[in-house]
């Protein structure tokens, strides 16, 4: 079924992108050049064969681990694509980390104060955050958190006048390994703002649907029972009743965190963060073909991956599929 | 009980008022463009470069959100930009909500193969990231009014095609369609006359959800400068515009931006509003 799914996503994107009018090669040479140059560059990355021709080409290279060179870069398609894709790794699973902690604040502080004035702030938090997008939200923190009071760097990934010791393209991560935790600091004052907007939405729907949950969970025999054992009503949500009523939240973590992953695309530029996502819609302007492809097919292969996991993680979490 | 849904249907009508109120106000500007518009939204003046808005101190009476850095009125800019915004969530929310409608229906109504075959397509489209998507699209179509909602119908008709879906599974399971099924109508019949209008309240609710997608999407492939042409003023040039520009003239952003935020809030409040309007429980 994935491999379905990521050869029928490979197609689409390498027939979509040949019948872009325009002609990168003629792009990227200077304007005094021939047509004999044009046709000889043509030649060399293969774009004068036929399109399913050019398919094979590139689907036999793939399966070998070569994303052929990208054309505006002049460089191996892999390489960049991986040297990239540790920053949109690492700002995604912040922004995820963010909306748990944010969403699971909001439901247990929803259900703890259920029915009062507090329950209905969190439910126009929730509403609000629910409805506007995170394009939107990124944009108002720029304003008042980049501008207004500037807390947070709106641009990059790190600041430009440090020295970086790092190894991997995992900053955050190797800097912590590092005990760099200045430089861990400076990453965190970039990453902040983007990984905020990408979760305010996310923090949204698992709030809403967890504190549904709780809610349900509330009114069940066993949290009855813990109740009348003399437990506060504090350790029953933790403790008893939590447990039993995540489950449904993280399938849906799972399948909104794709939509998460989407997001970086548009977020990554906004605050020109040196991503995967910024790096896509620079390929799509310049017509880079293998680049725009080998990214493209990158974000697909992340999407099933993370979907896949969703799967397993549930069928080990839902008690009722570990036995079966 | 009966308190309650009185409360939920205030509610619901208040949000429907306000929400609308503010989605008709911003269409009878666009379409009377022409005539309320201040100036010329294209009309540049570097002398008159970065005038604030009225409440500031400087500001000139005639520049009410003040000017941009090539002196263009800020206030006609987002008027016209609204007349693009408006245009393509109304051309591309009808036109998304037809197609994804459609084959929604025939997928949950029919089953079978068609049901496997747009079910694959639905499964492949999910593992493009849709911004991504929007703007190689663009990028093979060229920019443009068409291009913009050619993009949109080809990205977000599994929204409804997901849900509609669905909920025609949900409906041929119903007696009446059984009964329908009895009285000898015709398959095809029983989808388009039985099945087809209650569904209809589902895709009203999410078409006007999409309408504030289809914003978004113009707003994000204008940033990008991927949208109409690049001196046609749009919302999200202009906050692109805005964004370099930020230290010297927040207005240039956050007038545009205020609008959008608006618009897009009304958009999806409108629709969460019909939904329960709509939701034969509350009624």
């Amino acid at each position: 079924m994935m491999a379905i799914t990521l050869f029928g996503a490979a197609v689409i994107v390498f027939v979509v992108i040949r019948i872009v009018p325009g002609n990168p090669i003629a792009m990227m040479l200077p304007p005094g050049a021939t047509d004999e140059d044009i046709a000889r560059l043509t030649a060399h990355y293969g774009l004068d064969k036929s399109i399913p021709e050019q398919f094979v080409v590139w689907l036999t290279g793939v399966l070998q681990g070569d994303f052929g060179t990208s054309i505006s870069l002049r460089q191996p398609v892999m390489p960049l694509v991986l040297g990239r894709l540790p920053a949109t790794l690492e700002l995604s699973i912040f922004a995820l980390v963010l909306a748990v902690i944010i969403g699971g604040a909001m439901a247990l502080t929803g259900t703890r104060f259920r029915g009062g004035r507090t329950e209905a702030v969190i439910d126009v938090a929730n509403g609000a955050g629910l409805s506007i997008p995170d394009f939107l939200w990124a944009l108002v923190l720029i304003l008042t958190l980049g501008v207004l009071y500037p807390v947070f760097h709106i641009s990059g990934r790190i600041s430009p006048s440090l020295d970086l010791p790092f190894t991997t393209q995992f900053y955050a991560f190797e800097s912590i390994l590092r005990l760099r935790f200045d430089l861990w600091w400076d990453l965190l004052k970039h990453m902040f703002m983007p990984a905020l907007a990408l979760a305010i939405p996310l923090a949204a729907i698992i709030g809403q649907l967890l504190k549904q949950s709780l809610k349900e969970t509330m009114h069940l025999d066993y949290v009855v029972l813990a109740r009348t054992k003399g437990y506060g009503e504090n350790h029953v949500i933790l403790f008893e009743a939590l447990r039993n009523a995540v489950l449904p939240t993280l399938t849906l973590i799972g399948v909104q965190f794709t939509f998460l992953i989407g997001g970086t695309v548009i977020i990554e530029r906004l605050f020109s963060y040196e991503g995967l996502g910024n790096m896509a819609i620079d390929a799509v302007i310049n017509r880079d073909l293998p680049l725009i492809q080998g990214i493209v097919l990158v974000f697909a292969l992340l999407f099933t991956v993370v979907n896949l996991v969703v799967d397993l993680t549930y069928a080990l979490l839902n008690p009722r599929l570990r036995h079966a | 009980m009966r308190d309650g849904r009185g409360t939920v249907k205030r509610k619901a009508g208040l949000r429907l008022w306000l929400s609308g109120g503010w989605l008709a106000i911003v269409a009878l500007l666009t379409l009377l463009a022409g005539w309320i518009s201040p100036h010329d939204p294209l009309a540049q003046d570097l002398f008159a470069a970065r005038l604030p808005p009225f409440w500031v101190d400087g500001a000139e009476p005639g520049f009410l959100l003040g000017t941009d850095s090539l002196g263009r009125d800020v206030l006609s800019r987002i008027i016209y930009g609204g007349r693009i915004a408006l245009t393509v969530a109304v051309i591309a929310g009808l036109a998304t909500a037809v197609i994804g409608s459609v084959l929604g229906l025939i997928a949950g109504y029919y089953r079978g193969w068609a049901d496997a075959v747009i079910s694959r397509l639905v499964d492949i489209w999910m593992a493009f990231p849709p911004v991504l998507f929007a703007i190689l699209l663009i990028a093979v179509l060229g920019t443009g009014l068409w291009s913009i909602v050619i993009a949109i119908i080809v990205i977000d008709w599994t929204r409804f095609c997901r849900v509609v879906r669905a909920e025609a599974m949900n409906q041929s399971q119903m007696d009446y369609v059984s009964s329908a099924v009895v009285a000898g109508h015709v398959r095809a019949a029983i989808l388009w006359r039985e099945i087809g209008p209650n569904v209809l309240p589902t895709i009203v609710a999410l078409l006007t959800l999409e309408m504030g997608i289809a914003v978004i999407v113009e707003a994000i492939l204008s940033f990008v400068n991927l949208s109409i042409s690049t001196d046609a003023p749009t919302w999200g040039g202009m906050i692109a515009e805005g964004r370099i520009s930020i230290h010297q003239a927040w207005w240039v952003l956050v007038c545009p931006l205020i609008v959008l935020f608006l618009t897009v809030l009304a958009f999806s409040q409108f629709g969460e509003g019909l939904k329960d309007r709509f939701d034969p429980v509350l009624r």
